[in-house]
């Protein structure tokens, strides 16, 4: 089977400590993806290898392959900034510049060089309709992206991810500081994105990885423990410390 | 709030209770129409409440549940059997109460030599050993016991299949009402023991994650 994303035999050290051990792991195309487990599980750590956010750790190791689209993306001859166009990634927390919401998803247009703006202008309504945000903000681009709401502000931050038009969306627990009606905006987001974009997504939330995700990989002190379907692992799961996980029958 | 692994172990206990009322619903009505004894037969329709009163609590308790932690895997296998069960073991303890009108409402008891031609005393203790093996499997969540009900049932479903000739070849040496309450009777016990295999096909769901019925 063809994967978009692909792991093959990750070890990942920071120093001596070993965060991931021996990860193989195959992410499809177009389908989210939830990476669950405890609190230094090593799954941000897994999720940041898809971009490379590892890097900036001065004690980082890495051992094994990460292949986009067959692509080992480690090697030399890979440019990261190249690398992050096709890898958006949206954080915990909403992270707007202190721009005008215009510039804060055309940025990632104009830090490449682009000019015309015409095609910044298409883009950034484009990237705003598909966060699902432009009905809000149409008559309000020149506002500060500051001043808008926590959910408002994430899909800024999904907007200028999408603005540059990636095919891959790193999620790290994006909805973890917003309200249940921006969490369930957010969450509706993700699911239409999914036919456009591969999303992996860190979430602590079970109920959220069972909501909008088409696979899980559950992960326990740095190992893979299980990786299937959502459905299955959250109806049959095969391996009894993710049913004790997910059960909330953990430690 | 409290941790959902209590609350599965209070639903357990309560349809855990739920069976033991059942059971004791049934050997009442089983010993109102074997001995004929009225009294006993009176007594079932006052135990009916109770029942019904639990089963409405159990209803409850698997929403909370639901409603207040999401459950998932075996939690949630074991909350949907046990809200299954619980419908079954109502409908069981309905039928106790039925089969047992017949002795409160009508003088003439039934026969002994045709109660042991229709093998009814033998259906009644195919009922409790199913009965028995289902309330082993639940409590110890062994699904080898639940798996006994099966071939029990066969032999329920074949003594009332053999039923209906006995009766009518019966039918000039006995009261006619009498038999037709009989042969009524025998086709509930023969539904009840239906409901029982459906039982044991929900605990095998909750324990193995085996979908058993309608195969």
């Amino acid at each position: 089977m063809k994967y978009k994303l692909e792991a093959k035999n990750i070890d990942v050290f920071y120093g001596k400590l070993k965060a991931l051990n021996n990860i193989n792991i195959g992410i499809t195309e177009n389908a989210v993806t939830a990476l669950i487990g405890p609190s230094g599980c090593g799954k941000s750590t897994f999720l940041r290898l898809f971009n490379r956010m590892n890097d900036y750790i001065d004690s980082f190791k890495l051992n094994g392959d990460i292949l986009i689209d067959d692509k080992n993306i480690y090697e030399k001859d890979v440019f990261v900034d190249e690398l992050r166009k096709n890898v958006g990634m949206v954080f915990q927390k909403p992270n707007p510049f202190p721009k005008s919401i215009f510039e804060n998803v055309a940025y990632g247009l104009k830090i490449q060089g682009i000019k015309d703006k015409e095609f910044i202008n298409t883009r950034v309504k484009d990237a705003l309709k598909q966060a699902a945000l432009w009905e809000e903000v149409k008559d309000d681009l020149n506002k500060s992206a500051l001043a808008l709401s926590g959910g408002q502000q994430q899909r800024v931050c999904i907007a200028r991810a999408l603005a540059v038009e990636p095919s891959i969306i790193l999620m790290d627990e994006p909805t973890s500081a917003l309200d249940p009606i921006a969490t369930a905006k957010v969450e509706k987001l993700i699911h239409t994105l999914k036919e456009k974009y591969t999303i992996i997504i860190v979430t602590h939330n079970m109920q959220q990885a069972a909501r909008i995700s088409d696979y899980t990989a559950f992960f326990y002190m740095g190992d893979l423990i299980e990786f299937d379907k959502t459905n299955t692992i959250f109806t049959n799961p095969k391996m009894e410390r993710t049913e004790n996980y997910i059960t909330g029958r953990f430690g | 709030m409290h941790n959902i692994e209590k609350e599965i172990f209070d639903l357990k206990s309560s349809l855990l209770k739920m069976f033991l009322l059942v059971e004791k619903q049934w050997k009442k009505g089983a010993n109102a129409i074997l001995n004929y004894d009225q009294d006993i037969a009176e007594e079932i329709s006052s135990s009916e409440n109770r029942i019904n009163a639990q089963e409405l609590k159990i209803d409850s308790d698997c929403e909370n549940i639901i409603a207040l932690h999401a459950p998932v895997a075996v939690d949630l296998r074991f909350i949907l059997s046990t809200y299954k069960i619980n419908h079954a073991l109502e409908h069981i303890a309905d039928i106790a109460e039925s089969i047992a009108q017949y002795v409160a409402n009508n003088n003439v008891p039934y026969d002994q030599k045709i109660l042991q031609e229709t093998r009814l005393t033998e259906m009644f203790d195919i009922f409790n050993i199913m009965m028995d093996c289902l309330i082993e499997a639940f409590e110890n969540e062994d699904p080898k016991f639940a798996r006994k009900v099966f071939k029990k049932d066969k032999l329920i479903n074949k003594i009332n299949t053999d039923a209906y000739q006995i009766i009518i070849d019966n039918l000039d040496k006995y009261d006619k009402n009498m038999l037709l309450y009989l042969l009524s009777t025998i086709r509930k016990i023969e539904r009840a023991g239906d409901s029982l295999k459906k039982i044991g096909e929900e605990i095998i769901y909750h324990l193995e994650v085996k979908v058993i019925k309608h195969t």
